[in-house]
């Protein structure tokens, strides 16, 4: 029998079988940031540990950090605190810090793919439940708890249960204005929130190959939210094109042994995965969530559900909605484009050609965080800054910001956000915030008029 | 890491389904640097209003729940790979948690902080939630030697399954960096071969 993808990887990790159900596998990439690391760090201090492979761990700061002013000391003390042990950790044990600052700080999951250092056939992980993302790449990439930095830190080895595999197949062309994001929040929809856990996804079919590496890397990175450990794509000419001449990549001869291998990683035709599932890409719509969790999503033109589940009940109440509305022409306050899930130059792209020209609803706040200084550059480079600027958004400096509530963007009690981000839980944007997930483009569309739109009405042909 | 072996105790049931890590501890309380002190912050944004006052209907609130069982609905611990979640169901008193399923990373995280993730199926989950809203004084016994869960003063008992190997860390309060030391040696012999192309 053929082998996919994912046990391709996942062999050529195995350190060491324990029972037959779990293994020692070996970690090549180690991510870590400000929130889950300092435990780790103190951990390894009381052993007396150093960490095993300085060389393979990269640090940056982003879920503390302000978005504005970032020269400045982070004005809140316990956020300056964190990002101060990071540093501190890492100049003590030899880490290589992208810090608040650094011409390559950013989110650790917008950073990885775009400098080089997450490639095909590694594997990688990070104290942060969306490292799902970086297996855009073909790698397999998950999140981990902190007393797993801990082990990573002194062993480069997790013990580790290997997880069941799932395929999701989705062929067949998207709509005009359906991106990877609703892609993905179609999924959530039809499997539900805990609908994958278990599994280790792999997402094929045409619809997937014909995304961008961006768009990739927003689908892998909302695995997660299924309860899916990780997410991965086969590699192809369109990764090995975006890999080329980063940073951190093999350079040249090196480069052609490296693409050589990568090609041998693609699930085998006769491979078996203990569940395949398959979607019609054309009769995606862009999608909008209307509850408190990934899960609770909808086609724009659908209304509410109906339930009479206490869960779905609470959800609702804390939304402000009823069972069978529909969700386009709500008001809303607020526009979040950015986060690990929407926040690279290709998103930045898209909503600046969309904006371009146009100008934000009045009273609305539309805040556009880039992921990255690279990306940040990028759009300064590409002017992109001053179509946001005209169309009346505020293009802020990279960071995790509105996503979760963890920095000074946040989102007040019982208002909406329109948000290009992963979470629509209770509070995470900020206490009592109400959080409708959506794709850039969405979003976009929404800080014109002021409410839910479908982007669709709002297109020309010649646009996007 | 503490050990476990037997528990008996009251329990206190959250009949809600996937609660995520924002609302077991919210984001904004993430920012300490020590592993401790977590447990006021548990589930912040159901426990107190936004005057930091206590919310008068949630469990924890309701001093005739108590106990250092916590019964969730399915799918407990998904969202966020926050540790601080594990620690702060530990310092607020839990030792077990039930649920019909738990998100994976936060199955993790409980085990190697000596929290005891008991999954029963739904449909005992359920028995279990009206058992202890009909009575609320009623103890429940976890069992990790003999892998079972019962219901004191009944015939309700019902098995459950663990890791053989977490079973042991538990069981002697070993955890994973222990043992992954101990493969020093293997460890460095793949690394001399490994190599990604």
């Amino acid at each position: 029998m053929g082998k996919s993808m994912f046990d391709k990887v996942w062999d050529a990790h195995v350190v060491k079988s324990l029972d037959g159900k779990r293994d020692v596998i070996y970690i090549d990439r180690h991510y870590i940031h400000e929130v889950t690391s300092p435990q780790a760090f103190s951990a390894l201090k009381q052993r007396g540990l150093r960490i095993r492979c300085p060389d393979r761990t990269i640090a940056t700061a982003d879920h503390n950090v302000p978005t504005v002013n970032q020269h400045l000391p982070i004005a809140e003390p316990l956020s300056r605190h964190q990002v101060a042990t990071l540093t501190e950790n890492c100049a003590d044990f030899g880490v290589e810090l992208f810090g608040l600052g650094h011409s390559k700080q950013g989110i650790v999951h917008v950073i990885g793919p775009e400098l080089g250092l997450s490639l095909p056939g590694m594997t990688i992980v990070c104290g942060d439940s969306h490292t799902s993302t970086h297996g855009a790449l073909g790698n397999i990439a998950f999140g981990i708890g902190t007393s797993q930095v801990e082990q990573v830190f002194a062993t480069q080895c997790l013990i580790l249960q290997r997880p069941k595999t799932m395929r999701i197949t989705i062929d067949g062309k998207l709509q005009r204005g359906v991106s990877a994001k609703d892609i993905i929040l179609h999924i959530i929809a039809e499997l539900t929130t805990g609908g994958a856990t278990g599994y280790f996804v792999e997402y094929a079919g045409q619809a997937i190959r014909s995304l961008t590496m961006e768009g990739r890397m927003t689908v892998c990175n909302m695995s997660i939210e299924m309860g899916a450990r990780g997410g991965m794509i086969a590699p192809d000419d369109k990764t090995y094109t975006y890999l080329r001449d980063k940073e951190y990549v093999p350079r040249e001869e090196a480069f052609d042994r490296a693409v050589d291998y990568w090609n041998t990683l693609c699930t085998d035709r006769n491979a078996r995965f203990d569940k395949d599932i398959y979607f019609d890409a054309s009769v995606i719509e862009p999608m909008v969530t209307f509850g408190t969790n990934p899960g609770m999503g909808i086609p724009i033109s659908h209304p509410i559900p109906t339930s009479g589940h206490d869960h779905f009940r609470k959800s609702l109440d804390y939304m402000g909605f009823r069972p069978g509305e529909k969700l386009e022409g709500k008001k809303i306050q607020h526009i979040f484009i950015g986060s690990c899930t929407n926040s690279r130059i290709e998103d930045l792209r898209i909503v600046a050609s969309f904006v371009k020209g146009k100008r934000k609803f009045r009273d609305i706040k539309a805040f556009i965080v880039p992921g990255s200084k690279n990306v940040e550059e990028q759009a300064r480079k590409e002017g992109l800054h001053e179509i946001f600027d005209s169309a009346g958004f505020e293009f802020r400096q990279p960071g995790c910001s509105a996503c979760l509530g963890m920095n000074e963007d946040k989102i007040p009690r019982g208002e909406y956000c329109m948000s290009t981000s992963n979470r629509n839980f209770e509070g995470r944007q900020g206490q009592g915030a109400r959080t409708i997930l959506a794709s850039p483009l969405m979003a976009a569309a929404a800080a014109i008029t002021g409410e839910i739109t479908d982007v669709r009405k709002m297109m020309n042909h010649e646009e996007i | 890491m503490k050990k476990f072996d037997i528990l008996t105790s009251t329990a206190v049931p959250i009949p809600i389904e996937h609660v995520d890590t924002d609302q077991i501890i919210p984001a904004r309380y993430l920012k300490n640097v020590s592993r401790e002190g977590f447990g006021k912050y548990l589930f912040y944004d159901w426990r107190y209003d936004q005057n930091d006052e206590p919310v008068r209907d949630f469990v924890l609130n309701n001093a005739i729940y108590r106990g250092e069982i916590l019964i969730a609905g399915k799918n407990f611990g998904c969202g966020s790979s926050r540790e601080h979640a594990a620690w702060a169901l530990a310092d607020y008193g839990f030792r077990v948690v039930v649920s019909s399923y738990f998100a994976d990373i936060f199955r993790g995280n409980a085990l190697n902080n000596g929290i005891l993730p008991v999954q029963v199926s739904e449909q005992d989950l359920q028995v279990l939630f009206s058992y202890i809203e009909q009575v609320p004084s009623t103890r429940l016994t976890v069992d990790l030697p003999d892998q079972q869960i019962k219901v004191e003063g009944t015939s309700w008992i019902r098995d459950f399954e663990i890791d053989l190997y977490k079973k042991q860390c538990l069981l002697n309060g070993y955890d994973d960096v222990d043992f992954l030391l101990s493969l020093d040696n293997e460890i460095t012999s793949f690394e001399e071969n490994h190599s990604l192309f």
